[in-house]
């Protein structure tokens, strides 16, 4: 990862600044209580956090408009939050209750939102990349500009199925976001363990989707990025490739003990790179946040994250019938 | 208000840990995300990092504590201008707790499961036995193998470096290096057909799947490139390779990872599949698998990856596949099973007894080729069967076993035979429903009070 960024002199206006400090820190958030849940036996099963990659989801939701969809893996809390589910009923699933997306039936990895066009929450690796090039396909067909945004991991990217999707998606000129959330790590396989091609963004080049590389710590690179591929899309120009370069801080799931890099790595990323510390000098260089506002916005999100958890906790499981319910229609 | 810190569990399986260290002490500062402590888990040594900012105000629990249960207060968080008198009174956070048995499915007994008693085939007289965990069987078999045999290699995700993603092959990189244990990408279809390249090519594969739900980006390797070509090519050509991995439910893990393949593969002619219970079948199994001409799909279980049980101290210890095994002599039902199934029969089995009814208790251990004759004799004997498998009712390997009795043993019975299998609907997540869609041994007692007529 590049070395420290200076906090850059931006154009962008403080207001859109605080937006995404917002979004970013209510991920974090909740991230960390999803985490502590997990910790008290409240949340069970797999748990993977988003902690250090909330600049990619952010940034891409951002240059997103009404009508578009998304889906990724199993690392979906953020995902849902930042297309602007609501927090109680993301946390409520995780704790597998009545009041969760799913109904308690689904859980972290597997969760939906037919309103905000979320369509998963996919536990099978690179799953989810046809099934949004699929989308892409729907959009097409009905003739709309919107766009699928298919977020997968650098594991994900070494699936045959990818490369089938990507095919039929130039060929057939389908209006996908490609967003490879590159974190460096497939579980306890670094990229340069699994990948014969380290540079992830050009993967498409044998399919000639065009592509560009992104460093995912930095919300505003993501958001123009993002705008740069919606765009191409929604002119009826085919898929577009985000590579974007980002770290997760946490193990790949809660009771991963990551062994396979050291604490000087991730310590070096969190001090250097952490994409909600960025935001928030940018704030503090141009003036736009005092201390105090910054103070409240980071009260204000722990009590909706913490309202959240109460929900969560407090939501009763799904009822016994429940079981045979939704197997069909 | 001051915060307590209690336990975290830090796998799906954990109760409790061994506090290893402390990496803050009394009076420092700590930011969420800090690192406060080394954790170990029944499966590893944890970083646990803190979740609020605020001040160590106490330690509760000295470092190299064991045995720590989770949720148990570890330390006092004093947060901003509180002093070290808020740790009288400090309030245990949220105060709901998951119900303990919210956790594993399967507890794991503390003593290893003797089955001493049990005729053991070809077990010479006099040999003693060692306590072994599954996962520990299954690691010796492979090395033992490997040793014997330089053109077995096992190839998988995670499973040099990390160890294996449940540590069944721990230590197998440090013994035999990278050329014959290999990490692969995440890539199902391709280096299953990788691998059965390699075996058509004149090596013999152990291929390990994460998990067999991922087998399923594979199958179409599995069935029409390994189970077909010996049959294809007319005898010249065969597939020696095995296929592992855990297989069925874990503990809370939903629908996707969650399934067991045992009535799937069951099917296919050109394979063999094999799915042990005890560490010593888990053992003799996979070396037969190993060196088996056939491709052997070979299902184990999460659950049971930590049970211990007595394996004879053989120097080459080996079980046939194809043959059932006896657990449990008795005469008035029959209760057939594989896998993590026994754990319910054997269960049901004790209970029977103390009711006065005695079962007999059979693994089949393979599910292709089935020891009809064993199943068979038994029924003959008891006149009454209920079969048991954590899989799906339809076209279970129960239903199975059912037209086979009623085939060959229709005189015999008295009740007709009840299959106890998992419920028909995906896995549900929460708690409550994952417990109701497993198959229990209340209904496996229940079984057989009916065919008992109790
Ligand atoms: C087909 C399949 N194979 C293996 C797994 C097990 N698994 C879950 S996540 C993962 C690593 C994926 O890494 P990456 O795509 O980089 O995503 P990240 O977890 O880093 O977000 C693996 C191997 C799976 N869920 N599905
Ligand atoms: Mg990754």
């Amino acid at each position: 990862m590049a070395a420290k960024k200076p906090a850059q002199k931006t154009n962008t206006s403080g207001e859109e600044l605080i937006e995404h400090y917002k979004k970013m820190l209510m991920i974090r958030r909740f991230e960390e209580k999803a985490g502590q849940l997990y910790g008290m036996g409240v949340i069970g099963g797999f748990c993977h956090l988003y902690i250090g990659q909330e600049a990619v989801v952010v940034g891409l939701e951002a240059s997103a408009k009404e009508g578009d969809s998304r889906l990724t893996s199993y690392r979906d809390h953020a995902h849902m939050l930042a297309c602007g589910m609501d927090p109680k009923g993301v946390m409520a699933e995780l704790t597998g209750r009545s009041g969760g997306y799913s109904r308690g039936k689904g859980g972290s990895m597997h969760m939906f939102s037919a309103e905000k066009r979320f369509y998963g929450g996919h536990g099978i690796v690179a799953a989810q990349v046809p099934i949004g090039t699929g989308l892409a396909f729907a959009e097409k067909y009905n003739g709309t500009d919107n766009v699928s945004f298919t977020y997968f991991g650098d594991g994900a990217a070494n699936q045959g199925q990818v490369y089938e999707a990507f095919n039929m998606a130039s060929l057939w000129k389908l209006p996908v976001v490609f967003v490879i959330e590159n974190n460096q790590y497939a579980m306890g396989t670094s990229l340069q363990r699994a990948s014969s091609s380290p540079e992830l963004h050009t993967r498409g080049h044998a399919f000639m989707i065009e592509s560009e590389a992104v460093d995912g710590m930095d919300v505003l690179a993501v958001k123009e990025a993002g705008e740069r591929a919606v765009a191409h899309c929604r002119a009826g120009n085919g898929p577009y490739i985000l590579g974007v370069k980002t770290y997760r801080y946490r193990g790949h799931s809660m009771s991963d003990p990551a062994k396979y890099r050291t604490r000087e790595e991730v310590q070096k990323v969190k001090t250097e790179r952490d994409p909600i510390d960025h935001v928030r000098e940018m704030l503090e260089q141009g003036k736009h946040a005092t201390t105090e506002e910054l103070k409240a916005i980071d009260k204000d999100i722990k009590k909706v994250v913490s309202e959240a958890a109460d929900f969560a906790q407090t939501s009763p499981e799904p009822s016994l019938d429940e079981l045979y319910t939704d197997i069909l229609r | 208000m001051a915060i307590q810190i209690l336990m975290p569990a830090l796998s799906p399986t954990m109760e409790e840990g061994t506090l290893a260290k402390w990496l803050v002490k009394e009076g420092d500062t700590v930011q969420s995300g800090d690192i406060m402590a080394e954790i170990e888990t029944d499966k590893a040594t944890m970083e646990f990092e803190a979740v609020d900012e605020g001040v160590i105000g106490k330690i509760l629990v000295a470092e190299g504590t064991e045995g720590v249960a989770v949720n148990t207060a570890i330390a006092v968080l004093l947060e901003d201008g509180e002093d070290a008198s808020a740790t009288a009174d400090a309030t245990p956070a949220p105060t709901e707790q998951a119900p303990v048995e919210e956790t594993p499915t399967v507890s794991t007994p503390a003593q290893a499961i003797a089955s001493v008693d049990i005729p053991m085939e070809d077990i010479p007289e006099g040999t003693t036995f060692t306590s072994t965990t599954v996962r520990e069987a299954l690691r010796d078999a492979m090395a033992e193998e490997m040793r014997a045999n330089e053109k077995v290699f096992l190839m998988g995700e995670e499973v040099a470096q990390y160890q294996g993603a449940y540590k069944v092959s721990q230590g197998l990189l440090d013994e035999f290096g990278d050329k014959r244990v290999i990490d692969t990408p995440i890539t199902e279809h391709g280096f299953t057909g990788l691998a059965v390249g390699a075996a058509f090519g004149g090596l013999n594969p152990i291929v390990e799947f994460m998990t067999f739900n991922f087998a399923m980006q594979a199958m179409d390797h599995i069935i029409n490139s390994a189970a077909k070509t010996l049959y294809m090519s007319g005898g010249q050509m065969g597939c020696p390779i095995v296929f592992r991995g855990t297989n069925g439910a874990a503990s809370r893990v939903g629908a996707q990872h969650s399934q067991c393949y045992a009535a799937w593969y069951a099917q296919i002619p050109g394979l063999k599949v094999v799915m042990p219970y005890s560490a010593a079948d888990a053992k003799g199994l996979l070396k037969s698998a190993i060196r088996d001409p056939n491709p052997v799909i070979f299902l184990e279980n999460e659950m049971i990856y930590g049970t211990s049980f007595d394996v004879p101290d053989l120097e080459d210890f080996t079980v046939p596949i194809g043959k059932a095994k006896i657990w449990r002599a008795g005469d008035d039902v029959t209760l057939v099973s594989f896998g993590i199934g026994m754990k319910y029969a054997l269960e049901a089995a004790d209970r029977l007894a103390d009711e006065g009814i005695s079962a007999e208790v059979i693994d089949l251990r393979s599910l292709r080729p089935i020891d009809y004759d064993t199943l068979i004799n038994s029924v003959k004997k008891t006149n009454r069967c209920v079969t048991i498998e954590e899989g799906f009712p339809v076209a279970s390997i129960g239903n199975h076993l059912s037209a086979t009795i009623m085939e060959r043993a229709f005189d015999y019975l008295d009740a007709p035979v009840i299959n106890c299998t998992g419920k028909d609907v995906p896995m549900p997540y929460a708690a409550n429903l994952e417990k109701l869609a497993l198959v229990t041994t209340d209904e496996v007692m229940a079984a057989v009070k009916q065919v008992t007529y109790r």
